[in-house]
C-alpha cells in the first residue's frame, strides 16, 4: 500500500488505474474477438501498434486523427462539470464551420492573419451560442438537455445543408456542393512542421485552458459546486443559469473551432464532408478521459490510434471496417461499467485518521 | 509425449508462435517489391448491393492478374481521413497505383495526395480532371451510365400500366439529373404520355427515407422505380414487397426482387481498373481523363428479368445495338424542360462526350418536381 498513505496521490493512482484497467480489459476482450474469427491476436495487436504508433508516420496519421476529437470532446466535458450531459457537438462543429466558410469568403480580402482571426472567433460565437441554446432550454424550460443537444444536432445538420446547397453555394461545385473556397492564403498552415493541422495545436491550448478554469480558478468551483448540487450552489448564492450557459457556451465554442479547423486546415469551403461524426465520437472521448480537460488529450490521441490501425488491420488481414468499432464499444462499455469500481478498493482508499 | 508437455513448455510455444506470427509483419513494406500493389479506397461497406459494390467486384476482378496486390479500405469518409489512407498505403503498404472511388475524394484530398507522391498514379471516380490545373499523375474516370438509365426507360416504358414512374434521387447534381432526364426520355420514346415523379431524399446513403419515398411513390400509383442512391437495396426490396417493379443502378440487384426485377444499369469498372494496370505495369503514360460508355464497357445492363415481354427486349436491344456504334444520341433537340424552356434547340445534338451535358441542371419535359 505504497500510496495510500495520501488521499489525494491515492485518488489520482485510482483515476489512472481504473480506465487504464478497462481499457486493457477491452484488449483483452478484443483479443478473444478477433481469435474467434481465426485470426492471430497477437499478430493484429502488432499490426495495431505498427498502424498507429509504430512510426513517425504512424503518429502524425494518429494525431491528425485525433485533432478535432479534442475539441468536440470538450463540448462534452465543459457542460459536464456544471451537471449537463450534452451530445450535440456534431451540431456546433457544422454550424462553427458554416460560420468560418461564410467569415472566410467575405472577409477575403482582409490581411490573412485578421481573416484566420475572424474565421475562429465566428466559428467559436456560432458553435457556443449553440450549444449555449440547449443549455437555455434547460435552464428556463424545462428540457432535458441530452435529448434537445441530440436533436438540435438534426436541425443544425440540416440548416447547414440548406445553406451549403442553396444560398451560399458556390455554382462552380457542381457535384458536390459547396460553399466559395475561402481561399488559399486564409487557409491554416501545418503545426511546427509535422504533418498535422493547426487544429492540433488549437486543441491542446483549449484543453489546458480548460483544465486551468475549471481546477484552479473560483469560478471553475463554482462550476464543480453547479454540478455537484445545482440546488445547494442556488443557496450558496451562486448565479447558477449563468455559471450552466457559460460552460455550455465554453464547450460549443471548442466543437465550434473543430468545424473552423476542418474548414481552414482541410476542405478550404464548409460541403458535406464536414458531417464526419467527430461530434458523436467526442463523446467517447470525455467518457473515457472522465469528463478531465486535460485526459481528453491522451484519450483521443488514443482513439486516433485505434482509427488509423483500423485502416491497416483492412489492409494487411482484409478485416471489416468494423472491427476497430467493436473493439471502441468494448472499450466505452468497460470504461462505464469500471465507473461503478470507483471507492471499491481498499488500495487506494486513504488511511481512516 | 503429451505427459510431459507441462504448462512452462506450453506458454513457450505460444510465445514463440505469436512471435513467428508478428515478425513479418513488423518489415515495413509487407508485400514485395516486384509486385504492383493497388489500392482501392470506398466511402461505403464494400457489400452494399450498389456504388461500392460495383467498384469492390472489379477489385476482386484485378486481384487474379497476375503480379498484382490488391489492398482495400472500406468506409473513408471524404475528409482527412482519405488522405491519410492514401498515405498510409502509399508509405506503409508500397502502393502504386490508387482507386479513389468516392467523388468527394478528388478535391482538396487526391489533389494533394498526388502533388506530395509525384511517382504514384492516382485514379478518381467521376470527377473532372482538367489539363494544366491539376497534376499530371492524378486523373478522372467515369461512364455514361446515362445509356443504360436509358434502356432502363425503354424496358419501363414498355411494361407501365399507369404510365407513372417513379425516381428515387440523392441529391439534385448533374451526375443524377442526367440519369433522370435520360430515364424519362427512353420512356417516352416508347410512349411521350409517360411522367416521371421525382423524389430527392437528400443524401447518398438514407434507406428509411428511401423506403419512404418508394412506399410513397406506389401510393401516388407509380408502378416502375429506378434510382440513383449508394445502396439501391432498401428501394428494391421495397418496390419487390409491394408488388411493382424496379430498375436496378450501380450493380446487380435481381436476386433482391426475382420478381420485379427488369433490368439495370451497371458498372463495369474492370474495364478502367485493368487498364490502367497494364498502363503502370509497362511504364506507358498515365491516362488521365477517361470516359466511355456501353461502346466501350465501361457499363452494362442486367440480365432481362421474366417480367419482360419480348417486344420490349427487341425495341432496347435495337437501340443498344446502336449506341455500342456510338451512333445513337439520347440529347438532342428540340428538347424541353418541365417549366417549359427550351434546353437543346432543334437541330442540336449533344454526343455523350460533349462536356455541357456533365453541368447538366434542368428537369426535361414530363418529371414533376423541380431542382
Amino acid at each position: 500500500m505504497a500510496f495510500s498513505g495520501s488521499g489525494r496521490l491515492g485518488r489520482t493512482m485510482e483515476a489512472f488505474a481504473i480506465p487504464i484497467g478497462a481499457l486493457l480489459g477491452s484488449m483483452v476482450l478484443f483479443g478473444l474477438f478477433v481469435a474467434v474469427l481465426g485470426k492471430n491476436p497477437l499478430e493484429v495487436y502488432a499490426l495495431m501498434y505498427q498502424g498507429a504508433f509504430g512510426s513517425g508516420f504512424a503518429w502524425q496519421n494518429s494525431l491528425v486523427r485525433a485533432a478535432p476529437l479534442i475539441l468536440t470532446a470538450l463540448c462534452v466535458a465543459m457542460p459536464a462539470q456544471a451537471g449537463l450531459m450534452i451530445i450535440g457537438g456534431e451540431g456546433a462543429l457544422v454550424l462553427g464551420g458554416l460560420a468560418a466558410a461564410v467569415a472566410g469568403h467575405f472577409l477575403g480580402g482582409m490581411a490573412p492573419f485578421m481573416v484566420k482571426l475572424a474565421m475562429a472567433a465566428l466559428a467559436m460565437l456560432a458553435g457556443g451560442l449553440w450549444i449555449a441554446f440547449a443549455g437555455a432550454l434547460r435552464q428556463y424550460r424545462g428540457v432535458n438537455e441530452t435529448i434537445s443537444s441530440l436533436l438540435l444536432t438534426y436541425i443544425a445538420i440540416a440548416l447547414f445543408n440548406h445553406f451549403v446547397e442553396g444560398l451560399l453555394r458556390d455554382p462552380g461545385s457542381l457535384n458536390k456542393p459547396a460553399t466559395y473556397p475561402i481561399g488559399d492564403a486564409n487557409m491554416l498552415g501545418t503545426f511546427f512542421g509535422l504533418d498535422v493541422h493547426w487544429g492540433l495545436g488549437f486543441g491542446i491550448v483549449f484543453c489546458i485552458a480548460m483544465y486551468v478554469l475549471v481546477k484552479h480558478t473560483t469560478l471553475g468551483f463554482s462550476l464543480r459546486i453547479v454540478g455537484g448540487n445545482a440546488r445547494a450552489a442556488k443557496l450558496a448564492g451562486l448565479p447558477v443559469s449563468k455559471l450552466v450557459l457559460a460552460a455550455c457556451f465554453l464547450g460549443g465554442s471548442a466543437a465550434g473551432l473543430a468545424g473552423m479547423a476542418e474548414v481552414a486546415a482541410v476542405h478550404g469551403a464548409a460541403n458535406a464532408s464536414l458531417i464526419a461524426g467527430y461530434g458523436y465520437t467526442g463523446i467517447l472521448v470525455a467518457f473515457i478521459a472522465r469528463q478531465n480537460p486535460i485526459a481528453i488529450l491522451p484519450v483521443a490521441v488514443l482513439l486516433g490510434g485505434i482509427s488509423a490501425s483500423g485502416g491497416m488491420l483492412q489492409r494487411r488481414l482484409d478485416m471489416p471496417d468494423a472491427t476497430v468499432l467493436v473493439l471502441q464499444g468494448m472499450a466505452f462499455m468497460l470504461v462505464l461499467a469500471a465507473e461503478t469500481l470507483y471507492g471499491r478498493f481498499r488500495l487506494f482508499q486513504p488511511k481512516a485518521a | 509425449m503429451s505427459s510431459n508437455f507441462n504448462r512452462r513448455d506450453l506458454l513457450k510455444a505460444l510465445g514463440a508462435a505469436g512471435l513467428a506470427g508478428t515478425a513479418p509483419w513488423l518489415a515495413s513494406r509487407a508485400f514485395a517489391a516486384d509486385k504492383l500493389v493497388v489500392g482501392v479506397i470506398y466511402v461505403g461497406p464494400r457489400d452494399d448491393y450498389g456504388y461500392n459494390q460495383a467498384q469492390a467486384q472489379a477489385a476482386a476482378a484485378i486481384k487474379k492478374m497476375p503480379g498484382v496486390t490488391v489492398i482495400e479500405q472500406e468506409k473513408v469518409p471524404e475528409t482527412l481521413e482519405v488522405q491519410k489512407t492514401m498515405a498510409s498505403m502509399i508509405e506503409q503498404d508500397g502502393a502504386a497505383l490508387i482507386f479513389a472511388t468516392s467523388f468527394g475524394y478528388f478535391d482538396p484530398h487526391m489533389i494533394k495526395m498526388a502533388e506530395k507522391y509525384p511517382k504514384v498514379r492516382f485514379a478518381h471516380c467521376g470527377g473532372m480532371w482538367t489539363e494544366g490545373k491539376h497534376p499530371k499523375n492524378a486523373g478522372s474516370y467515369f461512364g455514361y451510365i446515362d445509356e443504360c438509365q436509358y434502356l432502363n426507360g425503354v424496358i419501363a416504358g414498355h411494361v407501365s400500366k399507369s404510365k407513372k414512374l417513379g425516381f428515387i434521387a440523392a441529391k439534385p447534381i448533374p451526375q443524377v439529373l442526367r440519369n433522370l432526364n435520360a430515364y424519362t426520355l427512353g420512356a417516352q420514346s416508347v410512349d411521350p404520355k409517360i411522367t416521371t415523379q421525382l423524389i430527392v431524399t437528400g443524401d447518398w446513403s438514407l434507406p428509411v427515407k428511401e423506403a419512404e419515398a418508394t412506399n410513397s411513390l406506389v401510393d401516388q400509383g407509380v408502378d416502375v422505380i429506378t434510382c440513383h442512391v449508394d445502396s439501391p437495396k432498401v428501394i428494391v426490396e421495397t418496390c419487390e414487397r409491394r408488388g411493382i417493379y424496379v430498375c436496378g443502378y450501380h450493380a446487380d440487384q435481381s436476386a433482391l426482387a426475382p420478381k420485379g426485377y427488369l433490368t439495370g444499369a451497371e458498372w463495369n469498372w474492370m474495364t478502367v481498373y485493368s487498364m490502367h494496370i497494364k498502363d503502370a505495369m509497362s511504364g506507358a503514360p498515365f491516362k488521365n481523363f477517361v470516359r466511355g460508355g456501353l461502346k466501350e464497357g465501361f457499363v452494362k445492363m442486367s440480365a432481362y428479368g421474366k417480367a419482360v415481354p419480348d417486344a420490349a427486349k427487341k425495341k432496347a436491344d435495337g437501340i443498344k445495338a446502336k449506341m455500342m456504334t456510338g451512333d445513337y444520341v439520347i440529347f438532342k433537340g428540340p428538347l424541353k424542360d418541365n417549366t417549359g424552356k427550351v434546353v437543346i434547340p432543334a437541330g442540336t445534338s449533344l454526343k455523350q462526350t460533349d462536356p455541357v451535358l456533365e453541368g447538366m441542371n434542368y428537369l426535361v419535359e414530363g418529371v414533376s418536381g423541380k431542382v
